[in-house]
């Protein structure tokens, strides 16, 4: 007796009101994932969770790299010399945009891209990736920010008093380790990253709880569905976690002692 | 060598350097003492412009470095420094420490800087450490390494700023004879120190700062012996 014959007689004993609690359990959970190969519609979805956090990930890090440039080499600049008053405007623009991001939901930046800006447009999977790569840029630039700041004023130093110019000291010296020291807090605002994707299903956007949320509608069952759903991010992230980890470790081997 | 004219520099309200004129010749090995904050740090960084000067010229080998159309980095090849907190870069090996520089400036060829490097590290005892990261030093293996790294440059001068002041003290010893090896070569250096052995030992000329003056300066040798500024006698009693 195969998985679908067994679903289609305890369907009957559960419409009957005769099936036992756990005959019931198993035909919610074959009408989740199993009934017209639905699972197939989780993975499908992963696939673009993913692909919205990796496009997400690229904006939000070429953003963030920019942002924290600009403002770190305008706090930077030397006093008793005269301004650089490009750099002076472009750290303006930077400032505004840091603030507006992280001064208003990720749900109502979603909202007023999809239905105000691109509100003709019917990609709204790409208008959902553009809004989180908007969005994680401005907490990637505080992160890279804070990273290149906190270093040793001592390093930098000692890179520019053996003649290496801003550029070099920043590229071998500086960044290296400032990145060592900002990969956890990048890797956490990876996370976060990943699970807010599951936002964009709000204005149509085709990730995993788009997904899920239709086959709630279909079945008038939410418990597997949403559940599910949780599960794969809970795994997604794990993954991502040890990776991570693995990573971290490799970096650190010039602290061993 | 170099040569400081009407130099001044305040940090915000706090004046720091107050119109110094010096000069310090090819060979010499002029050491400054003082109290902290009378500016002697400041002085040793303003010479190769970690700190920029208020007002005032510094000028190196014929060259006036405080105009901004000088390319700095250029200027800074031929004048090494030394730190405090030795300021090694934690992220790479010793050897790669010694040889970023040399290289990156196209003063050398890798291999060059790798050959410079083995005969600079043999020198102050230390060719077992090339592959070694910072992290895996003493205080004192760490300053040597240091000093070599500004040495890999060949600069004409070298600036030292309280090399000896972070360290355990057993370990001050071992610095300070590289030092010493180095102003026997008829290295140019500036030694910012509190390590009166040295200022007398290895010296040429001492000079005394208080704040933002050079009060007095003399031979190493008449310095210790007849002091003249009541200062100097209040500071030397304190120290010596």
């Amino acid at each position: 007796m195969d998985l679908a014959q067994t679903y289609e007689i305890w369907r009957e004993l559960m419409l009957d009101q005769e099936a036992t609690w756990w005959q019931e359990l198993f035909v919610r959970f074959y009408q989740a994932f199993l009934e017209a190969d639905r699972w197939q519609q989780y993975l499908e979805g992963v696939g673009v969770t993913l692909v919205v956090t990796a496009m997400a990930l690229a904006i939000g890090v070429v953003l963030g790299v920019l942002v924290a440039v600009v403002r770190t080499a305008h706090d930077q600049q030397r006093p008793g010399r005269p301004k650089n008053p490009v750099l002076g405007v472009l750290n303006l623009i930077c400032k505004v945009y840091v603030t507006v991001i992280r001064g208003t939901p990720m749900m109502v930046q979603i909202l007023i891209m999809g239905m105000v800006i691109f509100a003709s447009s019917r990609n709204y999977t790409a208008v959902g990736a553009l809004t989180l790569g908007i969005n994680s840029g401005a907490y990637v630039a505080e992160i890279i920010r804070g990273g290149l700041m906190s270093l040793d004023i001592g390093q930098t130093e000692a890179g520019r008093s053996l003649g290496l110019t801003y550029i070099d000291t920043m590229r071998f010296i500086v960044v290296p380790q400032a990145f060592k020291a900002i990969l956890p807090a990048l890797g956490n605002e990876f996370i976060v990253l990943l699970k807010d994707t599951s936002l964009i299903s709000i204005i149509g956007g085709q990730e995993m709880v788009y997904f899920a949320k239709n086959i709630v509608n279909r079945t008038f069952d939410a418990l597997f569905p949403l559940v599910g759903a949780a599960v794969i991010y809970l795994i997604l992230v794990m993954i991502f976690t040890w990776l991570q980890g693995k990573l971290e470790r490799r970096l650190r081997q010039s602290d061993r002692r | 060598m170099i040569a400081v004219e009407h130099l001044s520099k305040s940090f915000g309200d706090n004046l720091v350097l107050d119109d110094l004129t010096e000069e310090i010749a090819e060979g010499e090995k002029v050491v400054i003492i003082g109290p902290s904050g009378s500016g002697k740090s400041t002085f040793l960084r303003c010479l190769n412009l970690l700190e920029l000067p208020t007002a005032g010229t510094v000028t190196f080998d014929g060259e006036v470095i405080t105009d901004p159309k000088v390319d700095i980095d250029k200027v800074r090849r031929k004048m090494g420094m030394v730190f405090q907190h030795f300021n090694l870069f934690p992220n790479m090996t010793i050897r790669k420490n010694i040889t970023l520089a040399s290289v990156r400036t196209k003063l050398m060829s890798q291999a060059e800087a790798d050959d410079t490097a083995t005969a600079l590290l043999r020198r102050v005892g230390l060719e077992d450490k090339a592959d070694a990261y910072p992290a895996q030093l003493s205080g004192g293996q760490k300053q040597r390494i240091a000093i070599v790294r500004a040495l890999a440059m060949k600069p004409k001068l070298m600036l030292f700023d309280e090399p000896t002041s972070a360290l355990d003290p057993e370990m001050v010893g071992e610095v300070l004879e590289v030092m010493k090896q180095l102003a026997e070569e008829g290295m140019t250096m500036v030694v910012v120190t509190h390590e009166m052995g040295f200022a007398r030992e290895v010296g040429s000329r001492v000079l005394f700062m208080d704040g933002g003056h050079i009060l007095e300066q003399n031979t190493p040798a008449e310095f210790f012996a007849h002091p003249k500024e009541q200062r100097t006698i209040d500071f030397l009693s304190k120290v010596l």
